[in-house]
C-alpha cells in the first residue's frame, strides 16, 4: 500500500555554521547581544527577557520530538500559482530557497517522550506562514490519519492570514481545516494548539483557536486583525500589551501560557492525562 | 450613479436638455436628439456587457442597492427578529430572526447595513463584532432544534477590527461559526448580496447551496487592502480586483457559487423587485431539493463541498 510518511532524517541544523556566519544576535525586545551559541543552548529564548525568538519549523520539531521519531507527511507538497497571481511564482521560489522548504507547514507523526501524536508545525520564514490551498491540506490530511489511527493531533500555529495570492481559495481552507476539527472533535480525540508568534488572521479565526486546550508561548502576537490594521482603523495608538499571549490568557481565550523550555514536558503530561 | 456611470449620466442629461429645449423653443431637434439615444444606447451596452471587477465592487457596495432587510421583508412572512447572543450584548451589524417562506418556518440572518450615515454608524457598516456571530450561532443551532432550514444573506466588508472585537476574540468567534455550522443537521442556504469581506462573510456562508447575485464580490481581502500590502500602493485597487478574481463568474466557475442570480443592467439597485423575486425563486428550489436527502446525505455532501476545493489543482 501506498505510504505517505516518509522516514525523515533529521536535517542538519547546522548550528556551527549559523554560529560562524553571524556569532552575535540582538534580542529584539531588550536589545542586548546575546553569544548565538548560548542564545540556541537556551532554546532562543532571550536569557535577560524571556523574549522567544521565532523558530524555524524543523527548530521546533527537534525540539519537540524523541530523537529519530519523526516521519514526515506529503513533505514534497507544493503550491501552484492557481489564479496566475502577479509575482506569486516568484515569491513561492524565493520562500522555498530561503527556507529549504516546500510549504509554510511541516506535518507528520512522532513520540513526545514515548507519546504518539500528528502533529503540524508553522514556519512563518516561509511567506509569513500565510494560509493558502496546501497549508490547508496538509493540515487537513494530518487531521485524517489522526482519526484513522486514533492519534491526538497537536498545531503549532504562526501566521500572517490567508494566502492573498491565491484569493477566495485561502478562504476557503478555514471552512476546510475546521470542518476537520470538528471531526477530530466528534471521534473524541485529543486537539492541541500552541499559539506561537504571530497567529493572526485567517488561521486564527480557524484551526487555531479550536483547540480543546489551547498553549501560547509567551509573548506571542495573537489575534484575527494586525494592530496595524486597527490602529488605521480606529484611529488610536494600541495599549501595550495588546493581543499577546498574557492578555489573551487575561481574556479568556488561551487556557496556559507555557514557556519554551517547558513545553515538551507539558505536552507530554497532557497526553499522558487522555 | 455610480463613479464608472459618469459618461452615461452625462449623456443622459444632455439628451434631456435637447428635448427641453426642442419643446420650449419649438425646435425640431429629432435628428439630433436620435443620434444622442444611438450613442447611449451604445455606451450603456458596452458599460453594462464587460463590467471589470473593480466596478463590481462598486455595485456591490452601492449604498441603494437591496440590502438584508429588503430581501428579508419581500421574501418572508410573519419575520419575528429575534436578539441577543445571551453572553455579551445584541450586535445589531447582524439581524436573525425566524420567519415563514411558503408556509415553511426558516431562521433567517444576515449582515445588516444601512442606508444613510446614521443608519449606517448604527449597524457598524455591516462588520460584526464576536457577539454578532455568536447571535447567529445561537439562532443557527435553535433553528437546528427545531428541524427549520437555515437561509443567510451575506454582506460585508469584513470583521470588524477594534479593540473590543478582539478582546472578545473575533478569531474565536468567526472560527466556531465555522466549525459547527460545518455539522448543522438543518439545510443552509447562503445568497452572497453584496459584499462577501473575508472571514467576515464566510462565517456566515458555510452552506449546503451557495447563491451569488451577478455583481456581488466574494474575497479573502479588499482590493484596497491587497493592494497596499502586495504593491505596496491602495490606489492600485483596480489591478488587485482583476487579480484577485472576486466576482460570480469566477466563483461559479471555481464550484464555489451554485447559481448566479442575474442583476438588470446597472445593477441591483435598477429593479429590486426583479432581483428579489429571483432569490426567492432560487431559494425555494434549493429548499426542495434540499429537504429531499436524508442528514447523513446532507452533512456528507457539505464535508465534501469544503474538503474537496481545489484539491484537484494540488501537485501531489
Amino acid at each position: 500500500m501506498f505510504n505517505p510518511f516518509k522516514r525523515t532524517q533529521y536535517v542538519e541544523l547546522n548550528i556551527t555554521d549559523q554560529i560562524q556566519d553571524r556569532p552575535l544576535e540582538k534580542c529584539p525586545r531588550c536589545k542586548e547581544i546575546l553569544l548565538k551559541k548560548e542564545l540556541i543552548q537556551n532554546l532562543k529564548v532571550c536569557p535577560k527577557c524571556n523574549y522567544h525568538f521565532r523558530l524555524g519549523a524543523w527548530e521546533r520539531i527537534q525540539m519537540l520530538v524523541d530523537e529519530n521519531s519523526f516521519q514526515e507527511l506529503n513533505g514534497d507538497l507544493f503550491s501552484t500559482n492557481i489564479l496566475d497571481f502577479p509575482s506569486y511564482q516568484e515569491k513561492l521560489n524565493e520562500a522555498q530557497i530561503k527556507t529549504g522548504l516546500n510549504e509554510a507547514v511541516i506535518t507528520g507523526k512522532g513520540l513526545i517522550m514515548g507519546k504518539m501524536a500528528m502533529i503540524c508545525v508553522m514556519d512563518s520564514n516561509f511567506m509569513m506562514a500565510s494560509m493558502g490551498t496546501v497549508v490547508g491540506e496538509k493540515i487537513c490530511q494530518a487531521a485524517e490519519i489522526a482519526l484513522a489511527e486514533r492519534l491526538p493531533l497537536i498545531a503549532f500555529t504562526a501566521s500572517g492570514g490567508a494566502r492573498m495570492q491565491e484569493g477566495i481559495f485561502s478562504l476557503m481552507q478555514m471552512a476546510k481545516t475546521s470542518a476537520l476539527i470538528k471531526k477530530i472533535d466528534e471521534a473524541g480525540l485529543l486537539y492541541i494548539t500552541v499559539l506561537t508568534d504571530p497567529t493572526t488572521g485567517g488561521v486564527t479565526a480557524s484551526f487555531a483557536s479550536l483547540g480543546d486546550i489551547i498553549i501560547a508561548e509567551p509573548g506571542a502576537l495573537i489575534g484575527f486583525a494586525g494592530p496595524r490594521v486597527i490602529e488605521q482603523t480606529i484611529g488610536q495608538k494600541l495599549p501595550d500589551g495588546f493581543q499577546r499571549s498574557e492578555f489573551l490568557l487575561e481574556k479568556g481565550f488561551v487556557d496556559l501560557i507555557v514557556p519554551r523550555n517547558k513545553l515538551k514536558e507539558t505536552i507530554a503530561e497532557l497526553l499522558a492525562m487522555h | 450613479m455610480l463613479p464608472f456611470e459618469h459618461e452615461l449620466e452625462a449623456l443622459i442629461k444632455k439628451i434631456r436638455d435637447l428635448e427641453e429645449f426642442s419643446i420650449k423653443h419649438n425646435i425640431d431637434l429629432t435628428n439630433e436628439i436620435n443620434l444622442l439615444k444611438a450613442k447611449e444606447k451604445d455606451i450603456r451596452k458596452k458599460l453594462y456587457s464587460e463590467i471589470a471587477p473593480y466596478e463590481r465592487i462598486q455595485l456591490a457596495r452601492a449604498i441603494n442597492r437591496p440590502n438584508t432587510m429588503d430581501y428579508i421583508n419581500n421574501i418572508f412572512t410573519n419575520f419575528i427578529e429575534l436578539h441577543g447572543d445571551r453572553l455579551f450584548r445584541d450586535d445589531l451589524s447582524i439581524v436573525g430572526g425566524i420567519a415563514k417562506i411558503n408556509e415553511q418556518p426558516v431562521t433567517v440572518i444576515g449582515h445588516r447595513k444601512g442606508r444613510d450615515t446614521k443608519d449606517n454608524i448604527k449597524y457598524n457598516f455591516g462588520m460584526p463584532h464576536p457577539e454578532g456571530y455568536r447571535k447567529a450561532l445561537r439562532l443557527m443551532k435553535q433553528a437546528e432544534k427545531f428541524k427549520r432550514p437555515i437561509v443567510t444573506f451575506i454582506d460585508t466588508p469584513g470583521a470588524f477590527p477594534g479593540i473590543g472585537a478582539e478582546e472578545r476574540g473575533q478569531g474565536e468567534a468567526i472560527a466556531k461559526n465555522l466549525m459547527e455550522m460545518s455539522v448543522l443537521k438543518v439545510p443552509v442556504i447562503a445568497i452572497l448580496i453584496g459584499e462577501g469581506g473575508s472571514g467576515g462573510a464566510l462565517a456566515l456562508a458555510v452552506s449546503d447551496r451557495f447563491i451569488m447575485l451577478e455583481n456581488a464580490v466574494y474575497s479573502v481581502i479588499s482590493a484596497e487592502g491587497c493592494a497596499s500590502i502586495l504593491f505596496k500602493d491602495a490606489s492600485r485597487a483596480r489591478e488587485a480586483a482583476e487579480a484577485l478574481k472576486i466576482t460570480a463568474q469566477d466563483m461559479a466557475k471555481f464550484g464555489i457559487a451554485d447559481e448566479i442570480v442575474g442583476e438588470p443592467p446597472g445593477g441591483a439597485h435598477r429593479d429590486p423587485k426583479l432581483v428579489i423575486d429571483r432569490v426567492k425563486n432560487s431559494i425555494c428550489r434549493f429548499l426542495a431539493e434540499l429537504k429531499e436527502l436524508s442528514v447523513d446525505e446532507l452533512l456528507n455532501q457539505r464535508f465534501e463541498r469544503y474538503r474537496r476545493i481545489n484539491a484537484s489543482n494540488l501537485t501531489l
